[in-house]
């Protein structure tokens, strides 16, 4: 059944089952490819998106249960010679080893940031808690936020 | 001329010798740009960044004209495997031969154009400019056959000193794309009319499928192709989710006949139960500092079964088309992975190409070979179609191959003033290999699933010096007399292969551990303790540079919450030289808050790169020590989710310094898996100057730290 769904500000009609994890739909329908597959039960946050301002796993959640819902990919946020501030300063801290993680902890900082710009160090890695980085890049991505958070 | 006569081909540096050609290295293009194709891959290190200084450097070019080809067996040089931290010994100095080369006859042929001698010229990023006058390029200089030849490594790469980009912080080119969503990995691959693969596992070793009902699975919408191959059970579908749904409904409704085959404990002292292969593999004896034992320590130190566990399930895309296949995926050895994907496939090597496309974090043999030849098994049942694979996380779990579990044995006497007069180090584990390529059968889960099995080879286990089970058993320090055995266990009840460091983990963790111990035994303070049994001055170097950055004092205690210890190694003995102090928090569990390092690879290429690797190597090292551990019954593998295998969280991670000892005129070593001994080492010694307990078993848990302070 066609459902239509609102990504990155604009709308996507999409024929599939409404049970289907968004995750899917952005990635195979969307081509959206930045929110990755990690656990499928919203344990690892590789696949976190922001819908209605908030970081949300969207591995779990149904496609029918975000109609009508603002969903923000990290591809919504910037890219190419427009980068999200959160983009410049990962390159900057040069934050990723193997990156598979990166674009979902992208989105949970953004969304922390969103709601509150000055964030302190607990308070960053506590917004982190669910998303994990196997690499152990931990220190240059948070010191990649709080460059953003401090302004810099 | 007969046999005898022919000349011996002159020994190449690195993967030159196995790979003659110049141009199968790289190519000087018209259109001002240059062409390189390692065998070696990204796997999340930053290595193809450091080869591509490398190769600019050499040939005096910009960075940003530097191409990088995907490794692909119809044109990459084989380079074997990813592994080992060997990558910028062999593809580096490959690479750096190469292009050195490369440069030389570029310079022959501007000489010649231009009638001058070589001495003459003045190279800026390709533009070849003659003090005399007169000008030319690279670009215009090159032409196919330039560099179809036959390397021979005499033109010698430029002396360090001058060195603009070999020794800077290059940032990596694959960042960018990496924060920004753009399509990186193999689990992003779209291809026209692809569809999606599961692979239904059994729920234990050596289960046997008894029965299953196949319509219900094939009526579930979207399914177009169900392969029963033995016990080897997949699912084909036009979505994912379809895919997924398919395999859910395959696990439910298949009934497998289940052995119980795996060890009744996990506690890793079930090794000493099994039979082993017993080898001293370094052996010395000194009867007169033997004399001279005043006391005898004992200790028994292990580690459990624990995990790569990639945040990304491995993954592969595969097409089978008018006999031939073509496989996508993030193996750390394309080649290797080909020979046994032929042998499963029943097709010649030539029938198969093999390209390499990056996958998530690899740390090792993980599931990405395994992952591939699903791939193709599933691609074979719809021709013509491409087939994306991927394995969901409990697959991950259940299947990869582990680091081994191991028990060391240590025992030591130390002389009435406090020397190490004789030591002895007893290890028993598991092979650490067992990768694809092997001579007989394939290392691929599959292949022993299929109702034609092609059967698992013989584990291996690399052998000395860099070693296996054995990597950094033999002690660097300078001991009279000492004894090393190596108890091979062959027999694996669950599959083990090569992680991250292999043994060289819990060698070094018993190690380091047993020399606090014995510096304590001695009233000796550990850092002035090692130096005093410790000859070769990059060793000694490190361990004062790193206790000099953590500003450690002599025989500083714990004030019974906090403390520090201190762990070193040279990794496999003739690697890079690594020493970390870690402090630690103890109140519930251990906290490692703050750690720092010294580092001696040689000579450093990318220093930011190293740095990422060592700070990466100590943050995942602090998560084994600390929390991992794989577990099992009789039949199955228990671990599924993160929930049962949790590993270190932002809220836990510590904070890194490291120094680099940069020493520009020694070869360039590899960093990827120097800080993973020393730091397991220095958590239990801090943990010890801390609150006077030694945990001697991995993980450190809550538990094991109260029974240590209860003991």
């Amino acid at each position: 059944m066609p459902l239509t769904i609102s990504v990155n500000g604009a709308p996507h009609t999409v024929d599939a089952d409404e049970e289907t994890p968004l995750l899917y739909v952005l990635r195979n329908d969307l081509k959206l490819k930045g929110a990755r597959f990690g656990c499928g039960v919203a344990q690892c946050g590789a696949c976190m998106v922001i819908i209605d301002g908030k970081a949300v796993p969207s591995c779990d959640i149904p496609v029918s249960a975000v109609v009508g819902k603002a969903i923000t990919t990290i591809e919504g946020i910037g890219g190419g010679d427009r980068l999200h501030p959160l983009q410049k300063a990962f390159i900057d801290e040069q934050a990723a080893q193997c990156g598979y993680c990166i674009s979902g902890i992208i989105m949970t900082a953004t969304a922390l940031l969103d709601t509150k710009p000055r964030p302190s160090d607990g308070e960053i890695r506590e917004a982190l808690a669910r998303n994990l980085c196997r690499c152990g890049t931990h220190q240059r991505i948070l010191r990649a936020i709080r460059r953003v958070a401090e302004g810099g | 001329m007969s046999p005898a006569d022919k000349p011996i081909p002159r020994k190449l540096p690195g993967s030159l010798e196995g790979n003659r050609t110049l141009d199968r290295w790289l190519r000087i293009n018209r259109d001002g740009t240059v062409t390189i194709f390692p065998g070696k891959v990204e796997i999340g290190q930053g290595i193809l960044t450091a080869l591509v200084q490398i190769v600019a450097e050499e040939l005096d070019v910009a960075i940003e004209r530097i191409r990088i080809a995907p490794a692909d067996t119809s044109y990459s040089p084989d380079e074997g495997m990813t592994s080992g931290s060997r990558s910028i010994q062999e593809g580096g100095m490959a690479l750096r031969y190469a292009a050195a080369e490369a440069r030389d006859l570029l310079l022959a042929r501007a000489a010649a154009k231009l009638g001058v001698s070589l001495e003459q010229f003045v190279i800026s990023d390709g533009e070849i400019t003659a003090r005399s006058g007169g000008r030319t390029t690279y670009w215009e200089l090159s032409s196919e056959q330039l560099l179809q030849r036959e390397a021979t490594a005499e033109v010698a790469p430029k002396p360090a000193a001058q060195h603009v980009f070999v020794g800077t912080s290059v940032p990596r080119r694959d960042i960018p794309a990496k924060v920004t969503g753009v399509p990186s990995y193999v689990h992003d691959m779209e291809l026209p009319g692809m569809l999606h693969g599961r692979v239904a596992r059994p729920p234990s070793r050596r289960a046997q499928l008894a029965a299953l009902d196949e319509a219900e699975v094939r009526a579930l919408p979207g399914v177009t192709a169900l392969v029963r191959d033995g016990n080897f059970l997949g699912v084909i579908a036009e979505r994912e989710e379809q895919a997924i749904r398919a395999q859910r409904r395959l696990a439910r409704s298949a009934r497998w006949d289940e052995t119980a085959t795996l060890p009744d404990s996990t506690d890793p002292r079930y090794l000493l139960g099994m039979k082993s292969e017993d080898e001293v593999i370094s052996e010395k004896s000194a009867a007169a500092a033997m004399a001279r034992a005043a006391q005898t320590l004992e200790a028994e130190y292990t580690r459990p079964l624990i995990a790569h566990a990639s945040i990304g399930p491995s993954c592969a895309v595969a097409t089978f088309e008018d006999g031939r296949y073509t496989v996508w995926t993030h193996s750390q050895g394309i080649f290797p992975l080909r020979g046994d994907l032929a042998k499963v496939l029943g097709v010649a090597e030539g029938n198969i190409v093999v390209i390499h496309v990056e996958g998530a974090g690899c740390y090792g043999h993980n599931g990405a070979d395994d992952a591939a030849l699903d791939a193709a098994l599933l691609a074979r049942a719809v021709p013509g179609r491409p087939v994306r694979l991927q394995w969901m996380r409990e697959d991950e779990f259940e299947w990869e191959p582990y680091g081994s579990a191991m028990v060391i044995r240590l025992s030591a006497a130390l002389d009435a003033t406090g020397h190490i007069v004789s030591w002895t180090h007893d290890l028993w584990s598991h092979g650490h290999s067992t990768r694809p390529g092997p001579k007989d059968g394939a290392n691929l889960l599959a292949a022993w699933h299929l109702a034609q099995p092609v059967k698992a080879p013989r584990p291996g286990n690399p052998g000395l010096p860099g070693g296996g089970s054995h990597r950094n058993a033999i002690p660097l320090y300078d001991f009279p007399s000492q004894r090393v055995t190596n108890h091979l266990v062959r027999e694996a009840p669950l599959r083990t292969s090569a992680l991250r460091s292999l043994g060289a983990h819990a060698n070094v963790f018993a190690i380091e551990s047993f020399m606090d111990e014995l510096a304590h035994a001695a009233g000796a303070d550990p850092v002035e303790f090692r130096l005093q049994h410790l000859k070769d001055a990059r060793a000694r170097a490190v361990i004062e540079a790193v206790a000099r950055k953590a500003g450690w004092r002599s025989r500083e205690r714990g004030d019974g919450m906090r403390g520090r210890g201190i762990g070193f190694a040279r990794y496999k003995n003739l690697g890079c030289y690594v020493a970390v102090i870690v402090e630690i928090e103890a109140e519930n569990e251990v906290r490692v808050k703050h750690a720092f390092a010294a580092v001696d690879a040689g000579q450093v290429i990318n220093p930011d790169g190293i740095i990422n690797q060592i700070e990466g190597g100590i943050i995942q090292t602090v998560s084994w020590t600390l929390k991992e551990q794989m577990n099992f019954d009789r039949e199955r593998v228990l671990t599924r989710t993160w929930e049962d295998y949790p590993i270190l969280t932002f809220a836990e991670a510590p904070v890194v310094e490291v120094v680099l000892l940069n020493r520009p005129a020694e070869p360039a070593l590899g960093a990827g898996e120097g800080a993973q001994g020393p730091t397991g080492a220095a958590i239990a010694n801090a943990v010890h100057n801390a609150l006077g307990a030694r945990m001697r078993d991995m993980p450190l848990t809550r538990d094991r730290l109260i029974a240590a302070l209860a003991r």
